[in-house]
């Protein structure tokens, strides 16, 4: 149902809007995909980021920042809006996050709170865009044309879902949990962003609520005052400006549950390239991945001595097993050494010396998780181009 | 395109827990990018930056050809009830085929 006057709207879209200036002035980045060129953009709390869409703000981290260390900075850490009816001001000392529906007693907590009446707990987890990546997708689907920045690995402070929901109180017969932030849609008529738990899964102790990222309040376009932190799923579960949880007795249907941000509902999660799958299920855990970070595609190291690679590898929360890194293009395989273990949900740094004789030597990184999952050599393929992780490969130049 | 930076107004209140301030920003002004700034891609700027900036279709895959777009403009019509007059699909189709649907030469 519209609810705007339809030659409102329009007159309204085009006085928003300004020419573009004769020279741009903004610097800019060239992802390796066709029409990748992207500006770099500074937003607020955020360094110069890839700019991926204005509005709703959709910012990509620039990937040398997974080098930089294995938490990624607040200032850099990926931003991913749906909705374009952003809140414009949150007043901390009157927000409130309610949690109603299906419990025998509903609250209404502000900020001190939640800070004050509830155990306050820390894990460390990847958020990662359920279409990370999806510019490399091949053959190229449409949605957010995304590099692999659509990532980042950071320190959660808040409490667990578990704590609020012990406080309310299940009423039998309750289902899923329903989970909507201060974000809106721009027009009725668009499905306000609303994501669905089991509440098996939301009461596991790992799913949190969220105020703080790396020792700092969260960065107001990654959800200030709060967020769900969803451990080991994409990055959609992660609901931010989050002000209202309710337990319902059914299977939510809402869409961005039942229509979007789906996958194929077979073993692979994947069709043949081109095809839609005969069943579909909503997206959930995160697949497992690798990255050389030490040394971008293109670039050049001594020949005949040691060179130190190393990059960033994770999964939905079994935890990296091994890194196992070729120099010759995948026909032999050496295991790389693991950095600090800061829990099963985050990055785990690998470093491995090469010895590389001269020419251009193709370097390949694949993990394997403590449940035995591995990447695949060949790219698999959904329509939405979701959960892309292929093994991924470098050429530098040994001189 | 350029993008300027939200007005931050009360950076204090984001960065220490202890400071009960109201934290607002500001939308950034938008530019309409080169690729659909021309008069006769108006009916696009009219129809689709409503809800959200231009950049969305222009950083779209290249070479997917017309029923890539008219897809997409009737998801917008039928799941997102965005306001687009019917007769307005066909021309608007063959405003975004003509720049974003053939392959990269």
């Amino acid at each position: 149902m519209l609810t705007i006057n339809r030659r409102l709207f329009l007159a309204e879209a085009a006085a928003a809007m300004v020419a573009a200036p004769a020279v741009a002035r903004t610097d800019r980045i060239r992802l390796p995909f066709d029409n990748g060129e992207r500006p770099l953009v500074r937003m607020p709390q955020k360094r110069p980021m890839i700019a991926l869409t204005a509005r709703p703000p959709q910012l990509e981290t620039p990937f040398d920042v997974f080098n930089e260390g294995i938490l990624t900075p607040n200032d850099a850490f990926f931003v991913r809006y749906h909705l374009s009816g952003l809140p414009t001001e949150i007043d901390p000392a009157s927000f409130r996050l309610s949690v109603g529906g299906h419990v025998q007693a509903p609250l209404s907590l502000s900020l001190s709170d939640l800070k004050r009446d509830f155990p306050v707990q820390e894990i460390v987890a990847v958020n990662q865009c359920s279409g990370n990546s999806r510019g490399f997708v091949t053959p190229r689907v449409g949605g957010g044309q995304l590099g692999n920045g659509a990532m980042g690995n950071a320190r959660w402070r808040g409490v667990s879902l578990k704590a609020l929901l012990d406080k309310a109180g299940l009423r039998s017969g309750g289902r899923q949990l329903t989970f909507n932030g201060l974000d809106d849609p721009p027009m009725d008529s668009v499905p306000d962003f609303i994501k669905a738990l089991d509440i098996d899964h939301a009461r596991d102790g790992d799913v949190m609520v969220a105020w703080a990222m790396n020792g700092a309040d969260l960065p107001f376009l990654n959800g200030y005052p709060l967020r769900l932190i969803v451990p080991g799923y994409y990055g959609t579960y992660w609901v931010k400006h989050l002000n209202e949880i309710n337990v319902v007795d059914t299977q939510f249907d809402g869409y961005w549950m039942k229509t979007a941000y789906r996958i194929p509902d077979n073993d692979c999660h994947c069709v043949e390239p081109g095809q839609k799958p005969d069943k579909t299920k909503p997206i959930g855990r995160l697949n497992i991945r690798s990255f050389i970070t030490s040394h971008k595609d293109g670039g050049k190291v001594r020949a005949g001595r040691i060179a130190e690679f190393r990059g960033i590898a994770f999964d939905g929360g079994s935890g990296v097993a091994a890194v196992l890194i070729s120099s010759d293009g995948g026909a032999n395989w050496q295991e790389a050494r693991l950095g600090e273990d800061l829990g099963r949900y985050s990055f785990r740094e690998w470093r491995l010396g090469l010895n590389l004789p001269k020419g251009r030597q193709g370097i390949h990184v694949r993990a394997i998780g403590k449940d035995g999952a591995t990447q695949p050599f060949t790219p698999l393929w959904q329509p939405a181009g979701y959960m892309r992780n292929v093994v991924e490969a470098i050429t530098v130049e040994a001189v | 395109m350029r993008i300027s930076a939200l007005a931050l107004l009360a950076a204090a209140g984001l960065t220490s827990a202890s400071v009960a301030r109201s934290v607002s920003y500001e939308i950034p002004p938008e530019t309409i990018p080169r690729d659909l700034s021309q008069p006769d891609a108006q009916l696009v700027q009219a129809n689709c930056s409503g809800c959200h900036s231009l950049d969305y279709l222009t950083t779209q895959p290249r070479g997917k050809g017309a029923q890539f777009w008219r897809d997409a403009i009737k998801k917008m019509i039928t799941v997102y009830g965005a306001p687009v007059a019917p007769a307005d699909v066909e021309p608007l189709t063959t405003i975004l085929e003509a720049r974003f649907g053939k392959a990269p030469s």
